[in-house]
């Protein structure tokens, strides 16, 4: 069985930063945007964990990728918050209903 | 046991400061009460009278303390019988502890200076170095008498206002000397809470000079006295003449007191201290003023050539710093003398500034009683004789002179006025001219003696003239009364008692009259003593003993012309009444005093008790050392020069009188010599008289016209060359911020305007992009990123 080369990491890195973008862009559901931005982090986080193998102590990049985690869980509390207010105010959870930040 | 002088000073302290609080309430009074009520009178009397009880409980204290050593015996100048004065023996037990008191008795010195004043700190206000200025108390004998007097007068006058000003109780005061133009008169609300006010301000200040222990305290309450002279001379202030007196008045004094500061200027530089008294600070004392000038033994320390005065330590020796002795020139203390003197020739109206006194009679009748003839202008006689240790001899000579012209011009201006309060007016400045000769002949115990026995009759024949002019509702003019006597007896005879005390009348003979025939007695014999150890200046003698006669023909005048003789004008005589009780019953009360508080003459309580204050004794003829070549007369004791001519000098002055009082009755009422004719006789004497010497005139060319010139050329130079200078400086400045406001509003504002313009059409041209839509947001971001990707690859080289 050979070594899973670095390419491989990056692909499926790369599939899965573009699979949120997508979700992202085209989910109504704002719990689905939600999700999208979880993938998006999880996406860096692929690489970062990947390409701490090349560093001298190859620690580095997994650190970075538990504080993403960490930043994720903050940022979705946080959104979770915006989401019930949003529904509160909206009765959906739509985000093409709300428009209010308009200029 | 709390020492003698703090319980004397607890005693003046409160009685000083009585007043003062009666003050506050009375001019508050409108706050709390209404105009028609007469308790601002109560509550002034009642402070007043209160500071009388006071002070005379201080004065017996002092005296039982001291066992009345003042009364006995003074001490003869002989070595044996230096002790015998007993002064000490009171003071002993208080050596020990009273640590600025020293009753000291200098055996080696039979003539020393014995110090029998107690002295002390209130507050200190300020402190320059070694330099301090402080307030302090200073009492002795002299200040204890003053107090009692003072405050009871005061009690007497403060009694009689409560009649006197009693129409002030109004609310509508018609002023009939105030002529609008409608015709009618001028009309106000009643200030009988604020008379009371300035009467007790004026009392308080007053008082602080006496108590002073040292010179800037003095000028402090001096300016205080002078501000309630102002007060209550202008307390008509309607009055064109009233405002005008009160103005002269105030300017008058002014220019004593500018003479009053350089005074002070040369005691600070050279004494650097303005106390009295010895001060002592733990072991160590610091000589006051009169101890540096004239030491223990009471005389001038001078240098061989004479140009210099040594200055002396408190335990007697030439006063040292850094190993020099410490010297004033004698010039420059002949200077402070005269500049002090000169805070009291215009306080004490004498010659040439004798003419706001008359005017101030503009006041009413108690204020010119108790300000203006017993205490306030007594106070410029008391701070020279307060002061007599720093004079040298030059300066007691130009006092002596200044003194004698003073009485012998306002005597003669007297004999011609018939306004009856300016009668006395020019016989209260002809009295303080005696009293100035006497400190300046070396008659320092005559002078004081004269003043509180001046302050006893003069107040009296004040009220007296208060009461007739209440009676005749406000005439003044004594060739429209006449026949008085029989309608106000009370006024009339204590009238007469004024006007035989002053005059000094006795029984021939004897020595048995009223208080003013001892005063003026002693003011007699020191000049006639004075002039004959100095012939020079034997007009020093003259002017009093001719002035004596002159006084008694004035003042007999007065009497005849207003309560003898037949009424002159029926309307006036008609509707004049004897006044109540409230006014007569101080008249009475003064009139026994006026006739007996001399009593003994100067063997007498009261002129013992007034010389044992005595800071320089004189029982011995002291010759002058500096450029006047003047002998000063000895006065105490039986064998002095004053003693040995005493019963000539008397009997001279008596004749005097006799004289002038046979010819005022002659005159006035037998009328074998006809006044009238005098006066066309005599009528460029008698225009020149009338015209008061002509002084008004003289400083109306000498002074005010000058002014007047100078602030013509003043008034056309701000006209003609300083407004034109302004007024083109100032239409410069309006064009020039013309200019600026252009400049600001096109060039500034614009520049301003267009920065936000410019912002806000940027910021109105983005906010299309700002759609709010969060899924175009996203795909933005994902072209975005594509977008940055693709130049990434294509622009980083391979």
């Amino acid at each position: 069985m050979g070594e899973v080369g670095l390419s491989a990491y990056l692909m499926v890195g790369a599939v899965l930063f573009v699979c949120g973008v997508v979700c992202m862009a085209t989910k109504r559901n704002g719990i689905g945007v939600l999700m999208g931005v979880e993938l998006v982090l999880n996406g860096a986080n692929v690489n970062f964990v990947a390409f701490s193998r090349y560093t001298s102590l190859g620690l580095d990049g997994q650190t970075t990728a538990l504080f993403v985690i960490v930043l994720a869980a903050a940022e979705a509390a946080v959104a979770l918050a915006i989401a019930l207010n949003f529904y509160n105010n909206h009765l959906t959870i739509d985000v093409d209903r709300g428009n209010e930040l308009q200029g | 046991m709390p020492e003698t002088g703090d319980i004397l000073m607890f005693l003046l302290t409160a009685a000083w400061l009585l007043p003062l609080a009666g003050f506050v309430v009375e001019i508050y009074w409108l706050c709390f009460s209404h105009r028609l009520n007469k308790g601002a009178a109560y509550c002034a009397v009642a402070c007043i009278g209160l500071g009388f009880l006071c002070s005379f409980s201080a004065l017996m204290y002092w005296g039982f303390d001291t066992k009345w050593a003042a009364l006995s015996e003074p001490a003869h100048h002989g070595h044996d019988t230096a002790h015998d004065a007993g002064r000490t023996e009171g003071g002993h037990e208080h050596d020990a502890h009273a640590a600025n008191t020293e009753h000291a008795d200098h055996a080696e010195h039979p003539d020393a200076l014995t110090k029998k004043y107690y002295t002390g700190t209130y507050y200190e206000l300020a402190r320059f170095g070694a330099l301090r200025v402080s307030l302090d108390w200073y009492i002795d004998s002299l200040t204890l008498v003053m107090f009692t007097m003072v405050t009871f007068i005061a009690t007497c006058i403060h009694i009689f206002a409560i009649g006197y000003m009693h129409d002030e109780l109004t609310e509508e005061y018609e002023d009939h000397e105030v002529h609008l133009h409608n015709g009618g008169h001028f009309s106000r609300p009643g200030r009988f809470h604020r008379f009371f006010a300035y009467l007790s301000l004026f009392s308080f200040s007053m008082l602080g000079i006496v108590l002073s222990g040292n010179i800037f305290q003095v000028f402090i309450f001096w300016e205080l006295v002078g501000l309630s002279s102002y007060l209550l001379i202008g307390f008509y202030i309607e009055r064109k003449s009233a405002s005008t007196a009160a103005n002269k008045a105030f300017i008058m004094n002014r220019v004593g007191d500018f003479g009053f500061l350089i005074g002070m200027m040369i005691l600070w530089t050279s004494f650097g201290t303005f106390q009295f008294g010895d001060r002592t600070d733990g072991a160590h004392t610091e000589a006051g003023l009169f101890t540096m000038v004239r030491g223990q033994d009471g005389k001038l320390d001078v240098s061989e050539d004479g140009k210099q005065v040594y200055l002396q330590d408190a335990h007697g020796h030439r006063a040292e710093k850094n190993g020099q002795p410490l010297t004033i020139s004698y010039m420059l203390l002949v200077a402070a003398g005269l500049g002090v003197f000169a805070g009291s020739i215009g306080k004490s109206a004498q010659f040439p500034l004798q003419t706001w006194l008359p005017d101030a009679m503009e006041g009413p009748t108690p204020v010119s009683a108790l300000v203006h003839s017993a205490t306030m202008v007594a106070a410029g006689v008391y701070l020279a004789a307060r002061f007599y240790p720093v004079f040298t001899p030059e300066v007691l000579l130009g006092i002596a002179y200044i003194g004698c012209i003073t009485l012998f011009i306002a005597a003669t201006i007297a004999l011609v006025v018939t306004d009856i309060k300016r009668v006395l007016a020019y016989s209260t400045i002809s009295q303080l001219g005696y009293m100035m000769l006497a400190i300046g002949v070396a008659g320092w115990g005559a002078a004081l003696f004269h003043l509180v026995t001046h302050a006893f009759f003069k107040s009296l024949m004040f009220l007296c003239s208060g009461s007739v002019i209440a009676g005749c509702h406000h005439v003044q003019d004594m060739s429209r009364m006449g026949g008085l006597r029989h309608k106000m007896k009370i006024t009339a005879y204590t009238m007469l008692v004024g006007v035989i005390a002053i005059a000094g009348l006795a029984i021939p003979g004897t020595s048995i009259g009223l208080s003013g025939f001892y005063s003026k007695d002693a003011i007699v014999a020191s000049a006639l003593a004075y002039s004959e150890l100095n012939p020079g200046h034997i007009l020093l003698f003259i002017a009093p003993l001719v002035t004596a006669g002159i006084t008694s023909f004035y003042m007999f005048r007065l009497w005849f012309l207003t309560f003898a003789g037949a009424p002159r004008d029926a309307h006036v005589y008609d509707h004049c009444h004897e006044n109540p009780s409230i006014m007569t019953t101080p008249l009475l009360v003064l009139a026994v005093l006026a006739a007996g508080c001399a009593w003994g003459g100067e063997g007498g309580p009261l002129y013992r008790l007034i010389a044992d204050s005595e800071t320089v004794p004189a029982v011995a003829r002291v010759a002058s050392v500096g450029a006047a070549k003047v002998i000063l007369p000895s006065h105490q004791g039986h064998e002095s020069d004053v003693h040995h001519v005493h019963s000539t000098a008397g009997m001279l002055a008596l004749i005097s009188a006799i004289i002038g009082m046979s010819l005022a009755y002659l005159i006035y009422v037998k009328k074998t010599i006809d006044a009238n004719q005098i006066r066309k006789q005599f009528s460029g004497v008698y225009d020149f008289l009338v015209d008061k010497w002509r002084f008004d005139s003289l400083y109306e060319a000498m002074f005010v016209a000058p002014v007047h010139i100078i602030s013509a050329w003043c008034v056309s130079f701000d006209k003609g060359v300083l407004d034109p200078i302004l007024h083109s400086a100032a239409s410069l400045t309006v064009l020039t911020s013309k200019w600026d406001r252009a400049f600001d509003e096109t060039f500034v504002d614009g520049l301003v305007n267009l920065v936000g313009t410019v912002t806000y059409n940027v910021g109105n041209s983005l906010k299309v992009i700002q759609t709010g839509r969060l899924r175009q947001y996203v795909m933005w971001i994902a072209v975005g990123v594509i977008v940055l990707f693709g130049a990434l690859v294509t622009t980083i080289p391979k």
